[in-house]
């Protein structure tokens, strides 16, 4: 039983894990129908700001600069996101095989200038100390990581839905998702909607970086572009355009992987295909699929 | 005075030359009626003077230039449209298309209540589990809520059972007693009921423009429009 629990709170840690990574990719295709390979990039400079204000700004780690840390890499991930949709993508609107090969662009050169400028080789990232602690729930011994991480993946959910739910522009995004001509034709400028899916995607890598260098025990270049494959799978799972799909799929694939790989040792990544390809055979448009586009 | 000029206006959508050199005025308080065959392009002509086909040629609204505007600007200068496939947005309730569709200050949801009181009733309710006759009055509301200069209204009865249509029929007349309206409607007897103008589509031109008072001529409507006098 305390192997089940250890397990199956693992997976959700790493459930949250993938739906900070994925959620931003999702609403980023469902609106603006661009496939952002570039999304990688965005959880790899947050994780390098998060490693900055650790080690450089604030050197002795406590709660407090590790969420300043988290901010930080959140809002410079957020901030480059803007950048490139603003320089880049909003010259190839339309124009889908060319926005994916630019942002795969964007991606190879993030990581050879992170590369050039810190090395390839994995960078410790400080934590306060009673990261390093676990709880005891029953018999199981749960690292209390774990729970940082449903925390604040939890928070942002929270955060995303109730702007989409309850603000202007979120009401905006929604409609978009579901037919973005149609919200032109009711005199909206939809590409303030884009910017600010951007911005909330970059912000949520950026914070998902930070954290996903706490569980892999380092920061390093490359780790955008192996987080970005499972934030397709996770994407495609739940659906373009849907967070709930999102948070959904992520808690499926990040159990289902941790529950493959202790009871069928390395076939954690074999499962997850077997579902992507179940979802995609019997249910092409996700789960909770919302784009028509 | 003209409220629309549209002037040579091509479009070309996937390699074939839908529009070729369109050219028609919509009088001011006026409702002009945009009538042909399925296929000669009359619902292409809307979206291209809505800027969501783009085209070449000239189309002044208002004396403005608006050919390569961007839609939502074009909308912004007072232009409603009401899409052939209603095209609301399923997922949003009826209260959040209203509320996403209102760009005035003050909408006017006092006139799209009282024209549809049904929807007072369901504004909680997601506007994808509506009826097809619930959705387009949604649609209609949509462009009924902000003080528009012209309304742009694309086969409002398609697809509606015909106490529907009647009473979708009875409120685009009550609109347009006070608007300049361009109205593509396949339902002749709605259209000699609201239009003072008719403007007829053959192979993505305008082949005739004129009265309504043709469209008592059986022999015009069926060379014109390929059906009987009436209901089509």
């Amino acid at each position: 039983m305390s192997t089940f629990l250890l397990i199956l709170i693992t997976g959700i840690g790493l459930g949250a894990l993938y739906f900070l990574v994925a959620s931003g990719l999702s609403l980023i295709y469902g609106l603006m129908g661009v496939l952002n390979f570039a999304h990688g990039a965005f959880l790899t400079i947050g994780a390098f700001t998060g490693l900055w204000i650790s080690t450089k700004v604030f050197p002795n780690p406590t709660t407090l600069t590790f969420i300043l840390s988290m901010l930080a890499g959140g809002v410079m991930a957020g901030l480059f996101a803007l950048l490139m949709e603003q320089l880049v993508i909003t010259r190839l609107y339309n124009r889908h095989i060319d926005q994916a090969l630019v942002t795969v662009g964007v991606s190879l050169v993030v990581t050879a200038l992170l590369g050039g400028w810190f090395g390839f080789d994995a960078q410790f990232l400080p934590t306060p100390l009673w990261f390093m602690n676990a709880v005891t729930i029953g018999d199981a011994i749960i690292p209390v990581d774990r729970f940082i991480y449903i925390a604040v993946a939890a928070i942002l959910l929270i955060a995303m839905l109730s702007i989409l739910r309850f603000t202007r522009i979120g009401l905006i995004i929604r409609a978009g998702v579901e037919n973005r001509a149609m919200v032109t034709a009711l005199g909206i400028n939809v590409r303030l909607a884009f910017s600010t899916v951007f911005f909330i995607g970059g912000f949520a890598a950026g914070v998902g970086g930070v954290l996903i260098s706490v569980f892999s025990y380092g920061v390093s270049p490359l780790m955008g572009g192996s987080w970005l494959i499972y934030g397709f799978i996770v994407v495609v799972v739940g659906g373009m355009g849907s967070i709930a799909g999102s948070a959904i799929a992520a808690m499926l694939i990040g159990i289902t992987n941790q529950f493959a790989n202790y009871y069928f040792t390395g076939l954690g990544d074999f499962v997850v295909v077997i579902i992507l390809a179940t979802v995609l055979l019997t249910k092409p448009s996700g789960l909770l699929g919302k784009v028509s586009h | 005075m003209s409220s629309l000029e549209v002037k040579d206006l091509h479009v070309t959508i996937n390699g074939s030359h839908i529009l070729q050199g369109v050219n028609f005025l919509v009088p001011e308080n006026k409702v002009s009626a945009l009538l042909g065959r399925n296929g000669v392009g009359k619902s292409t002509t809307l979206k291209a003077i809505m800027g969501l086909n783009p085209g070449t040629g000239s189309i002044k609204f208002g004396g403005t230039e608006v050919v390569a505007m961007p839609t939502h600007k074009i909308v912004q200068m007072g232009m409603g449209y009401v899409p052939e496939d209603r095209e609301i947005f399923a997922s949003l309730t009826v209260k959040e298309n209203l509320s996403l569709a209102a760009r005035d200050e003050q909408p006017n949801y006092d006139l799209v209540y009282s024209l549809f009181p049904e929807l007072l009733t369901r504004t909680g309710q997601r506007a994808g589990t509506l009826s097809g006759g619930q959705q387009q009055m949604v649609a209609i509301s949509r462009a009924l809520l902000n003080k528009n200069k012209i309304l742009l209204i694309d086969e409002p009865t398609k697809g509606l059972a015909p106490k529907l249509v009647t009473e979708v029929a009875k409120s685009l007349a009550h609109v347009a007693d006070h608007s300049t309206m361009l109205i593509v409607e396949q339902n002749l007897a709605l259209v000699k009921a609201i239009a003072q103008n008719i403007i007829v589509m053959d192979q993505g031109k305008v082949v005739f423009e004129g009265g309504p008072e043709n469209l008592q001529d059986e022999s015009f409507v069926k060379s014109m429009l390929g059906v009987s006098g009436g209901h089509k």
